[in-house]
């Protein structure tokens, strides 16, 4: 008898959601999480003593509510359905709030373009919703579920209408700038959607693919977001309430547990060792880390073959965010904002070509000399994250790439005064305010959470890397070449993202197998 | 030997009450294509050209006296064998002969040789990478896999994935079958091939920056797009999936220069009893009671037919010569969206004399081959990045040739001439039009990047035609310069081009259709848009097929 019937490596939500739907079904389970404290990604970093912020993910905004229902999950919101609001360098904001935007600048043109063109991404997600909660077929297909899948999918499409369906294959491959020169007039509009197609990712609004990226955002809608969601506490009580909710179905959740080593017996998975020496056995281990770091570092290239091996390699997963935290004495003066606005999602992208310079960089191991960025400052909805009065300042900031060319030890305060600059443009008395700074660059962040490459996504979710291809063939459906272990992370389909669906598709995938087993 | 000649085009003595089967606008060589096999299955076929000489793109004009540029299109490997072979065209005078090999110039004054043999080539890879010589193989293996994949495809008509028509569902399945036959892990490859950038699919075989770079060109030719942008993997696949005399993915020159092919077709034409009409503008297209009835050229002469094939681009097909009123409004926002911007600007050098190169021996097989300049991605990409802040790139990408070596006919004995196609430039710089003042300054930023590796390069230029996509533009119709009638990504491929719904030729008008290379399957010289379109005007008209299928791959 084995030490549990599934060791889950990586206590990140999808981890979290893929335990409660295994012991829900009757399975022993553990979840082990080399933090302190579970949630991964989905995470409240105290970064100074007082001061909290989000420490990766800002905001909640594409949780699926079929894992909230199915957990049980209760969370607490400091604010949901936020607006976006675009910065403008002359303090005439834009301001999205839902399916509405507003400005100064804005045309009558644009102001009516923008509902029926959110419209119609969000309907293109909804069918990208279908392919997401199902595990994705095979891209040779024999298998008569994953043939229902395909023919949902299909009709599905053909429901769309004639006119969205060839709009849908057209869109899918295209790319952000040229979709946005289509539809509107707004240089600042244009760009603020285009920064949603390009964020976490190594694209520019160039690239094709990013229609992709900004359709993949919409799934918040198709979950009932009308905006994001800034979750009181931070983050990081996403983690802990789904560790409840594990605990509650019988999870077993360990935090302080690093795995060193999955362990095989004849291309079988059958247990962990950690850095302990601990060793725990299995039935089945579920990793829910990066493919990269579950086969090369855990498992280890030497025990898997070859072509498998170069298939990981192969992902791509360099992060080109980072992450700007600052402690303020005070609440900053934003040009042209009001106080209440300030607890909204800022973004800064003026423009679709600064978007595109800032990304320029990326391609040569640069920082942007100008990077966009998105911020949050919780403690206006949520002011128990800093001592009373002060505040905190949360921002991703693209693009900064995983590997600097010049180095990141001699160059990471460089970037964070270029960073403080930027927005010194929009708030011009932020220095002044600032008492603690950090800035956490890709390979930071895959220190803090073990991600490989700093990359949220686990593998960019560029059309190579998606549904019947992500991970790689052979790892599609959440099994993996080395029987009995699964993939149930971001890097498996869907993708990113704080959603659960990768949780609980591969949790059924393992499920159903069982009993036809 | 000027392409017009050899064409007849007539000029005053026309019937104009005469009506046609059809009329093609445009004389380039998918219209000469498309009107060559409606003629053959019988039909009265006129072909309307706005210059006084035929070919478009696939020309050779004598720029400076006694010598010839193939000034647009410079290479022929594209061409259908189908076409080729069916309509005789080696008869009416074409002779493609294969060049081999080619060179990578290096700053550090190496250089990386492309040789046709292959054992030759691994040793050359190995001199700089063992590893790179072991993954060029496969490398080869798995590009050629793809090539095959699609070439069966170039002569079909595209399905429509929206439609529920038979024979749309039975293309559908074709396709279908193809890819499923690949199996899972070959139909990923597939897929990741298409969709991913050159610069990352090199990288996931090979380490050697100037090896990456020879073969990462092939990606960018003509393309609004940067080595590592998605998409680009596709490109250098349309450049590999030619042929010449069987060698698939082998290039060659046509004897006589590009204006070769053009006027085979031609005589291939009217020896079928088709007319040409040079110096005859087409204003519009004549729609009467939403039928295509005609047209109606610049000069006020007005020419009929039942059907009226344009081999112009989308952009200046609808928006230019057809009336917005007689168009659907969707066709009218579809075209404007069509993205078609030009990236590409060529140099036609007349030499007087063989340059010689740092390091290179003259009598060296790889001097008549093609010759770059550019020696790592990084390069290639920050030359993109020019394009996209709207100017020329400073440190181009170039493909150069000096065809001569091999084609007597180009040039005076002992003399040369050179062809230089450069990536990239904008359609428009700043935007704003290009000034003589940009031209110069975009020649000499061409020259001075090939006299980098050449002492005596300069003072053997005895004429220099500098073209930009606004040249390019304004002499040959090519709307914004762009060498394939509309950027190959993949949300203007296949069932998407020119826009989806109308992907199989037919335009939105009744008897009016698209024959260029603004249709499937795009651009180069492989007259396969304007064959197929053929094909489908055949099937409206219920004539027997002239059009052959395409040939499978050993």
């Amino acid at each position: 008898m084995t030490d549990y019937d599934v060791i889950v490596v990586g206590g990140g939500h999808n981890g979290l959601v893929c335990s409660a739907y295994l012991a829900k079904s009757g399975r022993r389970v553990l979840v082990l999480e080399a933090n302190d404290v579970p949630g991964g990604a989905a995470s409240t970093r105290e970064f100074s003593p007082g001061y909290s912020v989000s420490g990766c993910a800002n905001w909640l905004y594409q949780l699926n509510p079929d894992v909230v229902k199915d957990l049980g999950l209760r969370l607490d919101y400091a604010a949901h359905d936020l607006d976006t609001i675009g910065l403008s360098p002359d303090g005439k904001h834009l301001t999205i709030s839902g399916d509405v935007v507003t400005s100064d600048h804005l045309s009558a043109e644009d102001k009516a373009a923008f509902g029926p063109f959110q419209a119609k991404m969000v309907k293109f997600a909804r069918l990208l919703n279908t392919a997401f909660k199902r595990r994705p077929p095979k891209l040779v297909e024999n298998n008569i579920h994953d043939r229902m899948t395909l023919l949902k999918l299909g009709i599905d499409m053909k429901l769309l209408g004639k006119e969205d369906m060839q709009e849908l294959l057209r869109l899918a491959l295209i790319n952000m700038y040229d979709v946005m020169q289509e539809t509107f007039d707004d240089e600042l509009l244009k760009s603020v959607l285009a920064l949603e197609g390009v964020m976490g990712s190594h694209m520019g609004p160039r690239s094709p693919n990013t229609v992709f990226g900004y359709i993949y955002r919409r799934l918040g809608e198709v979950y009932g977001f009308h905006g994001p969601a800034q979750v009181k506490g931070g983050m990081g009580v996403v983690g802990t309430a789904l560790a409840s909710a594990a605990t509650a179905s019988g999870v077993e959740v360990r935090t302080g547990a690093r795995v060193a080593s999955i362990n095989l017996k004849a291309d079988s998975a059958q247990g962990v060792t950690l850095t302990d020496g601990t060793t725990l056995t299995a039935t089945t281990v579920v990793s829910n880390a990066d493919p990269k770091t579950t086969f090369e570092k855990l498992v280890g290239f030497r025990n898997i073959e070859a072509g498998t091996t170069r298939r990981v390699s192969n992902i791509r997963m360099k992060g080109n965010a980072a992450k700007l935290h600052l402690a303020l004495d005070a609440l900053p003066d934003f040009t042209g904002l009001s106080g209440d606005q300030l607890g909204q999602r800022l973004v800064i992208a003026p423009s679709m070509k600064y978007l595109e310079n800032a990304f320029n960089h990326a391609k040569y191991g640069e920082f942007s000399q100008a990077p966009a960025m998105e911020i949050s400052i919780p403690t206006v909805n949520d002011p128990d994250l800093a001592p009373s009065g002060k505040h905190v300042l949360s921002a991703t900031i693209q693009f900064a790439p995983y590997e600097l060319k010049a180095g990141w030890n001699d160059n990471k305060k460089l970037f964070e005064q270029i960073c403080i600059d930027v927005l010194a443009r929009y708030a011009p008395d932020i220095r002044s305010l600032i008492t603690v700074s950090e800035l956490l660059t890709p390979a930071d962040l895959e220190a803090q959470y073990n991600m490989y490459g700093g990359h949220w996504h686990h593998g960019e979710i560029s059309l190579d890397q998606i549904m019947m291809m992500r991970p790689f063939p052979g790892a599609t459906q959440y099994a993996t070449p080395v029987d009995n272990l699964y993939l149930c992370g971001a890097g498996a389909h869907p993708g990113g993202g704080v959603m659960g669906l990768a949780g609980r598709n591969a949790a059924r995938e393992i499920i159903q197998r069982g009993k036809t087993a | 030997m000027a392409p017009c000649h050899a064409a007849r085009c007539t000029y005053a003595e026309f019937n104009v009450m005469k009506k046609y089967d059809a009329i093609v606008i445009g004389a380039g060589h998918n219209g000469l294509t498309n009107g060559a096999y409606l003629a053959k299955a019988g039909l009265d076929v006129l072909v309307v050209e706005r210059n006084a000489y035929i070919g478009g793109a696939t020309v050779s004009r004598e720029l400076y006296p006694d010598w010839k540029y193939s000034n647009c299109s410079y290479v022929c490997s594209l061409l259908r064998p189908e076409i080729t072979r069916d309509l005789e065209l080696p008869r009416h005078g074409l002779q493609v002969v294969p060049y081999g090999g080619g060179v990578t110039y290096m700053e550090n004054g190496d250089h990386f040789a492309n040789y046709n043999e292959h054992d030759r080539q691994l040793r050359e890879i190995s001199r700089l990478s063992v590893r790179d010589a072991n993954a060029y193989e496969r490398y080869e293996a798995d590009v050629m896999k793809q090539t095959r994949l699609i070439r069966p495809f170039l002569m079909r008509t595209p399905p429509d994935p929206t439609s529920l028509k038979p024979r749309d569902l039975k293309e559908l399945a074709v396709l279908a079958k193809a890819f499923t036959e690949m199996g899972e892990t070959g139909l990923a490859d597939t897929l990741r091939f298409w969709t991913m950038s050159i610069g990352d699919y090199l990288d996931e075989y090979f380490e050697t920056d100037v090896l990456k770079a020879h073969l990462g060109g092939s990606g960018i030719i003509g393309t609004a797009l940067g080595v590592y942008s998605p998409g680009t993997a596709y490109v250098l696949l349309h450049h590999y999936m030619g042929d010449v005399d069987g060698t698939v993915g082998a290039w060659g020159f046509a004897r006589g220069g590009m204006g070769a092919v053009s006027g085979a077709l031609a005589a291939a034409f009217q020896g079928y009893g088709g007319e040409i009409r040079c110096d005859a503008n087409v204003d519009q297209i004549i729609v009467k009671n939403g039928r295509a009835t005609g047209v109606a050229l610049k000069d006020g002469t007005e020419l009929y037919a039942d059907n009226i094939v344009s081999n112009l681009d989308p952009k200046r097909t609808f928006l230019d010569i057809m009336d917005a009123g007689d168009l659907p409004a969707d066709v009218v926002r579809k075209a404007e969206n069509f993205k078609i911007r030009g990236s590409s600007g060529k140099l036609n050098i007349a030499l007087d004399g063989l340059p010689t190169f740092h390091g290179m021996d003259p009598k060296s097989p790889l001097m008549m081959g093609d010759m770059h300049f550019s020696d790592s991605l990084e390069r290639m990409e920050r030359a993109y990045d020019d394009w996209k802040d709207d100017t020329w790139s400073k440190d181009p990408y170039l493909d150069m040739l000096i065809p001569s070596q091999i084609d007597p006919t180009m040039a005076p004995p002992g003399k040369h001439m050179m062809t230089v196609f450069v990536q990239y430039a904008p359609p428009k710089v700043n935007g704003r039009d290009w000034t003589s003042e940009d031209r110069d300054a975009f020649g000499k930023t061409v020259i001075d990047s090939i006299a980098k590796y050449s002492p005596d390069f300069k003072d053997l230029i005895l004429h220099a035609e500098v073209r930009t996509p606004q040249d390019i533009e304004n002499e040959v119709g090519l709307t914004e310069g762009n060498i394939f009638m509309g950027e190959l990504t993949f949300d203007q491929l296949l069932f998407n081009r020119p826009f989806p719904g109308y992907a199989q030729y037919r335009g939105p008008v009744k008897g009016m259709y698209m024959c260029s290379s603004g249709s499937h399957p795009g651009g180069g010289v492989m007259a396969a848009p304007g064959a197929n379109a053929a094909r489908e005007i055949l099937m409206d008209l219920k004539l027997t097929n002239t059009v052959p299928g395409g040939y499978a791959d050993d």
